[in-house]
């Protein structure tokens, strides 16, 4: 399997696989304008809101089309919440950065 | 509408067709749906959408050996195989064999949250992935319009759908897209507009409280189709559809013949009965003998080896038995050796479209060479007359083209006239047998007339039609000075005519025996006097001898007397001297 990993902000010293609050999926299919556009809204979002917190993992299904099934992706770009519980869906490119906290459950920090 | 798109192009190639393997369809689309195009499959709830699509797929795996993919939006995998277990279809097991791919998707609204621009590529990536996975050539997505419930931005879901039908296309699969039915369009949200090659509309109308499932092909690009609404019936066995409408003229005729049954009725018949493939209509009023008749047709039948199918609108099947063992014939052993099959199903139990299409489908599978439809006039419960008439037709037609004999009985009603049937298909029978109640000197006889008989010679004579424990006993009715008479007033009369002709015997008798006795007595006479005369002749005859002797006593005397006195002349007397003259004449 090729599933790309990124773990966007480490922390010098931390394990990459240790236990994070967020978990958060991102499934595209290519380097499309939209997965790239996506890419760079979520990462700022996180960023901003769970710094430290968070572990974004890309899945192209163009790599890896059969992962569509198991999360029951439909629609491209999504971003699944994995963690924490419930899991949550966002579809689209992030652009609305309001929607996506909302999606997302994460209070914006004032 | 048909054949815009693929004139355009000069080579003439033709529409490929994809079989669906559903009973009926291949026929009416003049051989399965368009190959490597999506079909819409549209109609109301519970209309068969979901079982016909699986049925493509399914038997798609089965008999055309090519792989299926079925995409649900609304079943999980799981009740799906559940359902079609009922139909015999073994999901798992085409799963297993990597046949078929079951793929449920699911999208909860309430988990989603669209924050711009997005495409369904995802679900293209999935079906494309399904498809390479087992080879697929057949994918039914039932039902794509459940996208529209999910998604909030219809424009793009709208420009997604177009490239999701041209992606279907481009990957050479053969497609179907189930949709439901929209207050005035096709589909609630106008699928038609992107599947634009073939469009399947499905019904399930409920008039008087029947329902009737039918299926209309609206559309089918590059090839013509049949274009009427077709009954379909969902059953144990699945989706059968019957192109009943789609009948000509043109069966073929057989000069074979087949016995009635009743041996005085096939003499009426030209001496040998029925034409085989012919249809017999027996019309009467109630307790006339319908039923009677065609049970001797049955057994008749059977006892030759032929398989009859017997479809029963106001028996039961153990009444039928029950009631023919009392004319002496024995329908269960046929039943048991599975030569005789009956139906029975009260008229209301479905419309009359889907009685013909189990009709048809019991005669399919059965194969009978005869068919019985007892009574015909019963159907008119579940429509009005002519729609019955048509489906009688269409029922007679089908089974002349199979070569079926078809023997329907009618009830006719008492205030009717007779020569009327109750749903006026007497134009359509070949065989048009008449039993008649004759009321007469207080009873009801029954009388069997032959109205019409196409291409034979038949009895124009009607015969009086008894019914006793050996079967139907058709007489002769007594047609002489007393007028036409049956039942008892016959056998009164036919008495009366043998003590009559009895009594005529008797006297023709008698005075032969007198001609006999006076000969007698003539003879007796002529006998005492011929004994008379021979009594008188012998004794007429001694006294002759007698007076002989005597006068050759004198004569001798007298030659003595003669010789004694030395007379010369002896001659004494008379003609005794003359004698005795001879005598010595004699001597000398």
């Amino acid at each position: 399997m090729t599933r790309e990993r990124k773990n966007a902000g480490p922390r010098p010293g931390q394990d990459p696989s240790a236990a994070v609050d967020w978990e958060l999926r991102l499934y595209v299919a290519g380097q499309t304008p939209k997965s790239i556009i996506a890419f760079a809204n979520l990462k700022k979002i996180c960023e901003e809101h769970l710094e430290g917190k968070y572990r974004i993992e890309v899945i192209d299904l163009m790599v890896n089309p059969q992962l569509a099934k198991g999360d029951q992706i439909l629609a491209l770009p999504t971003l699944v919440r994995k963690l924490p519980e419930p899991v949550m869906k966002i579809i689209g490119d992030l652009s609305n950065t309001d929607r996506v906290l909302v999606g997302l459950d994460i209070k914006p920090l004032t | 509408m048909a054949q815009q798109k693929k004139n355009t192009k000069p080579a003439v190639e033709l529409l490929q067709k994809c079989p669906t393997g559903i009973k009926g369809l291949d026929e009416i689309t003049g051989g399965g749906l368009p190959q490597g195009r999506p079909t819409l499959v549209c109609g109301g709830t519970g209309c068969g959408k979901t079982l016909m699509a699986m049925e493509f797929v399914v038997r798609g795996t089965m008999h055309y050996d090519e792989p299926g993919i079925y995409m649900s939006f609304e079943e999980k995998s799981e009740e799906l195989v559940r359902n079609f277990a009922s139909l015999g279809f073994d999901l798992n097991d085409l799963v297993a064999r990597k046949r078929l791919v079951l793929d449920y998707v699911h999208i909860d609204k309430s988990e989603i949250e669209e924050t711009g621009a997005y495409d369904l590529e995802g679900l293209f990536i999935r079906i494309g992935y399904a498809i390479n996975s087992i080879g697929a050539k057949r994918v039914v997505l039932d039902t794509i319009e459940t996208l529209f419930s999910c998604f909030a931005d219809e424009v793009i879901l709208r420009a997604e759908l177009k490239r999701l039908f041209t992606f279907l296309k481009n990957q050479g699969v053969t497609a179907i897209i189930t949709g439901e039915q929209g207050e005035r369009t096709l589909t609630r949200f106008g699928l038609e507009e992107y599947v634009a090659d073939c469009v399947i509309f499905l019904n399930h109308q409920v008039a008087e409280q029947i329902a009737t499932r039918r299926m209309r092909i609206v559309k089918y690009r590059g090839s013509a189709h049949g274009t009427n609404e077709y009954p379909f019936l969902i059953d144990k066995e699945g989706f059968s559809v019957m192109p009943v409408s789609s009948l000509g003229l043109d069966h073929a005729a057989s000069t074979e013949r087949v016995s009635t049954g009743v041996e005085r009725l096939d003499t009426m018949l030209g001496g040998k009965g029925y034409y085989r493939g012919s249809s017999i209509l027996v019309t009467g009023t109630a307790g006339t003998g319908k039923t009677s008749l065609a049970a001797h047709f049955v057994d008749a039948a059977c006892q030759r080896g032929e398989k009859c199918l017997y479809f029963a609108f106001e028996e039961s099947r153990n009444q039928i038995i029950r009631n023919m063992r009392s004319i002496g014939i024995d329908l269960e052993q046929w039943a048991n050796k599975g030569l005789l099959e009956f139906r029975n199903s009260r008229p209301t139990l479905y419309g009359l479209e889907m009685h013909l299409v189990t009709m048809h489908k019991a005669i399919e599978t059965f194969n009978p060479a005869i068919v019985v439809v007892d009574p015909i006039s019963n159907l008119i419960a579940a429509a009005s007359a002519t729609e019955v008439k048509s489906m009688l037709s269409r029922l007679i037609d089908f089974l002349k083209m199979k070569q079926i004999t078809a023997f329907c009985t009618d009830l006719t009603a008492v205030d009717g006239g007779l020569e009327r049937t109750e749903v006026g298909i007497s134009s359509l029978t070949d065989t048009w047998l008449l039993l008649q109640v004759m009321e007469e000197s207080g009873e009801r006889n029954r009388g069997l007339y032959i109205l019409k008989s196409r291409g034979m010679h038949h009895s124009n004579q009607v015969r009086e039609f008894c019914l006793s424990g050996d079967g139907i006993l058709l007489q002769d009715v007594y047609i002489g000075t007393g007028g036409v008479l049956t039942g008892s007033a016959r056998i009164g009369q036919e008495a009366k005519d043998k003590a009559e002709m009895l009594a005529r015997r008797q006297e023709i008798e008698r005075k032969q025996g007198e001609i006999e006795r006076k000969k007698a007595v003539v003879e007796a006479q002529i006998a005492a006097l011929r004994s008379g005369f021979e009594a008188e002749k012998d004794e007429l005859e001694r006294s002759i001898n007698r007076e002989q002797l005597r006068q050759n006593i004198l004569a001798e005397e007298a030659q003595t007397m003669a010789r004694t006195r030395k007379a010369d002349n002896l001659l004494s007397t008379g003609g005794s001297a003359a004698k005795g003259a001879k005598t010595r004449k004699r001597e000398r």
